[in-house]
């Protein structure tokens, strides 16, 4: 079979998944999950397969497996949809594919598969005994969906496919975040969620109607691999006179990733957004949807650093990206070390690490943001399934020992390492991988990768801004390990806490490989010791998707340095503050911070301004103007005005030409012939002789006539 | 012979006899009589007619055998219809029985 066809058939099987449970199989938990897994069993095996075939073709780059169909005519030409692997596309689809399935697994587990329901369950919200989720079917079919819009956007060869993708999954992370509905948080969430993404998807589709009014396609490769394209892109100038064309497009598509990659300023619904199942926070809001506006600039990544040269001054549109990139990646993490609830402080530090990404396309660090991408989905994903498992096992204890906690509030935790071992150990690993633990993890080479791109190029700003937020990434994942795994247990909850089920446990185990093992793909050559006894893969067969390779970089010991010491010192300091915080103590952060701890604690208040700034006037704008004045008044009032006249117009016409013209004149020839015959009637006796002498007379008067007067 | 004009004087005056006795008396019987009168004078002149002008056709002495059959024949409807009003009405007064009208 030709790769290109099993390249076709790799998003297939999870949307058939869906329509199958949606329609037939949603009765059965046990098929539908059956199907669900088993489509994604499928869609991953042809991705390993084509990911194999991708990694061992030569200069992929150049000669990417492509196919495409012509699918909406347009006059002459037509917009072609079809699938293609190049090499940023092959690691994406390699990430995706494990994490998806990874996640699946893992949520027959975290649905509690098994256990029969419990009759006081409601569909809409979370089983609150331990018995099986209501709506277990209904899950699987909407992460199944969800699985289809993440590979219809990696597998895409066009922008236009891209967008379809990007929004299914807008819609199943809308879905799956208000999976229980029955809490009014979740709603809030959800629709907190969609709309803010709505804003970013809107210039997002400007961008997508510009490029395809400038280029005539939005085919990847007729844009981002043809030089002339690009260069007559950046040497045109936009309607705004700083950009060029290129400039412009790049800018728009970027506010697209703002919105779906949660950047500043708008992050606010990714912290939300943790309503959802865990299972639905790990693969939504960690692993593939904000991974896919990140995706979606570094794919672009040709066409926003138009008119740029390696070493040379930024463009206005990577300036942008790279200030909002650092500024989001320091001011989610401040956010995050005074956040209490698990799954919180990891929204913040997946915001905080797309920041980092963001700002390496900023820079025009294409192999350091593919690099990070792609380990962090991996670290991220193992750690939001390590809280998911936390936060179960905490439930658990809650239940036996019948206390009412927060299951998510990491100050009702402590101590879980002895009961919750394999999610100690793999949530360890994933939270050095984060905060960058040196040489053993993930995290650190891609991490480290980027600084040295910042360093090398002289970007100051982003470097110190970067280091700064990696010294409170390592700080607050470090409290969080302490405060959830080290020390005592602070609740009776957490002492009673036991491990999760082996179908939680084994995708973790899985995902814990890749966060260590990711990294060694990209170990730069010039490392002392360790370079070049493997390979830097990442850098060689990445940075293929580009036209012109990117110059591997120079050592340089200063960010490597700078990394090593942020990693642990933010490590070391965590462990000092947090290692034994006490039952009902305060979190050490406190006293030092005062108020700024508080500021840090409401999310630099970003939600109540926005409420203030844009929720509440366009409440005001919907219930007092639209509705009052301009629907009420204005709409409604003409309507009424005209009814009115039309009633008036009505009533003359009634009372002036209807009543006395037409049914006058009815009347009256009614009335006519009966008072003439009213007058008439009395010669009509019913006496046979007076018929008899009127004839008579008449007679004579006739016969008088004709005999006497005829002449 | 007697000239013509007699007959159609006697004619004359039995019709005025008939008409006079259809218009003023009041039992319907005896109107039914005075028609019969009419008749007869008219039957007088067509015989005359016939004896004095035409004596070589039939065709006056057929028209008088048509309005005796005609005037037999309304004798008997006239008076089933009077036997019929008699026996709802008990009067055979003409300017009792005036239901036909408005």
């Amino acid at each position: 079979m030709h790769i290109e066809t099993l390249i076709w058939l790799i998003p297939l099987p999870p949307v058939l998944a869906f329509a199958m449970i949606v329609l037939f199989a949603h009765r059965s938990n046990r098929l539908s999950h059956f199907l669900a897994i088993g489509s994604m069993l499928i869609s991953w095996g042809l991705a390993m397969v084509v990911f194999g075939n991708a990694v061992t073709t030569k200069d992929l780059g150049h000669h990417p497996f492509q196919v495409s169909i012509p699918w909406l005519p347009m006059g002459e030409t037509a917009f072609r949809i079809g699938v293609m692997i190049d090499p940023l596309s092959a690691v994406t689809l390699f990430f995706v594919a494990w994490t998806c399935l990874a996640i699946f697994v893992y949520s027959i587990g975290y649905h509690n598969f098994g256990k029969p329901r419990d009759p006081g369950d409601r569909p809409g919200l979370p089983p609150h005994a331990g018995g099986i989720e209501p709506m277990y079917a209904r899950f699987f079919a909407f992460i199944s969906l969800f699985a289809f819009g993440m590979l219809t956007l990696v597998l895409s060869d066009n922008l236009l496919l891209l967008f379809i993708g990007w929004e299914i999954m807008g819609l199943c992370s809308y879905l799956l975040i208000g999976f229980w509905y029955g809490k009014p948080s979740a709603r809030d969430a959800m629709v907190k969620a969609f709309m803010t993404t709505r804003v970013g998807d809107v210039f997002m589709l400007l961008g997508l109607a510009y490029l395809y009014s400038a280029t005539g396609t939005l085919s990847y490769r007729e844009i981002l691999f043809n030089e002339h394209v690009l260069s007559a892109l950046a040497a045109t100038p936009s309607v705004i006179p700083v950009l060029s064309t290129a400039g412009m497009i790049g800018l728009l598509l970027f506010i697209g990733t703002v919105g779906k990659s949660a950047q500043w300023p708008l992050h606010v619904w990714l912290p939300d957004a943790m309503e959802g199942p865990t299972p639905v926070s790990a693969m939504i809001h960690a692993a593939a949807m904000v991974s896919a506006g990140v995706y979606l600039i570094v794919r672009f990544f040709p066409l926003i650093t138009a008119g740029w040269h390696e070493g040379g001054a930024l463009t206005p549109t990577m300036t942008v990206i790279a200030f909002i990139g650092a500024f989001t990646a320091l001011f989610a993490a401040t956010i995050a070390l005074a956040q209490n609830d698990i799954k919180r402080v990891l929204a913040y530090s997946t915001i905080s690490q797309l920041g980092y990404m963001v700002a390496a396309v900023g820079i025009g660090a294409f192999v350091a943001a593919a690099f990070h991408l792609i380990t962090h989905a991996f670290f991220k994903a193992l750690l939001f399934l390590g809280s998911g498992s936390v936060i179960h096992g905490v439930e658990h204890g809650a239940r036996e020992t019948g206390e009412h906690l927060d299951p998510n509030d990491m100050m009702n935790m402590g101590g879980l390492r002895k009961k919750m071992p394999i999610t100690f150990w793999t949530f360890l690993i994933g939270g050095f991988a984060l905060s960058g633990f040196p040489l053993i993890t993930a995290g650190f080479w891609s991490k480290d990768e980027i600084l040295a791109d910042a360093f090398a190029h002289g970007h100051w700003a982003v470097f110190l801004t970067l280091a700064l937020a990696a010294l409170l990434t390592a700080f607050y994942t470090m409290r969080q390990i302490a405060l959830t795994f080290l020390g005592e247990p602070r609740t009776e909850a957490a002492k009673h806490a036991h491990e999760s089920v082996w179908t939680m446990t084994l995708p973790l185990v899985v995902l814990a490989v890749f966060a260590v093992g990711a990294g060694w793909a990209g170990i730069p050559e010039h490392f002392p010791v360790i370079g070049g006894l493997l390979p830097n893969w990442m850098h060689e067969f990445v940075s293929g998707s580009l036209l012109e390779h990117p110059e591997a970089l120079e050592f340089n010991p200063v960010p490597l340095l700078v990394s090593v010491a942020v990693a642990l010192g933010g490590l070391t300091l965590g462990w000092l503050a947090y290692r034994r915080v006490p039952a009902g103590g305060e979190d050490p952060l406190k006293r030092p911070l005062g108020p700024v701890h508080t500021v840090l604690k409401n999310k630099y208040y970003f939600d109540e301004f926005y409420a203030a700034v844009f929720v509440r006037p366009a409440y005001w704008l919907a219930e007092t103007f639209t509705y009052r004045w301009l629907d009420r008044g204005v709409i409604d009032g003409f309507l009424h005005w005209v009814g009115r006249t039309a009633l008036r117009v009505g009533s003359f016409l009634r009372n002036y030409v209807d009543l006395p013209i037409v049914n006058g004149a009815g009347d009256a020839v009614g009335e006519g012939v009966k008072r003439s015959g009213r007058i008439i009637r009395v010669i009509q006796t019913g006496r046979v002789q007076e018929y008899l002498i009127i004839g008579v007379v008449f007679a004579g008067v006739l016969i008088s006539y004709l005999l006497l007067l005829r002449p | 012979m007697i000239p013509l004009s007699w007959f159609l004087i006697f004619a004359a005056l039995l019709f005025c006899v008939g008409l006079y006795g259809a218009l003023a008396r009041r039992n319907a019987i005896a109107i039914l009589m005075a028609i019969e009168l009419m008749l007869n004078a008219v039957n007088i002149n067509l015989v005359a007619f016939w004896r004095y002008l035409g004596p070589e056709a039939v065709s006056g002495q057929a028209f008088a055998l048509v309005v005796f059959a005609v005037a037999a024949s309304e004798a008997a409807v006239g008076l089933a219809l009077m036997i019929s009003i008699y026996r709802r009405r008990h009067t055979v007064a003409v300017e009792e029985i005036d239901m036909m009208k408005w």
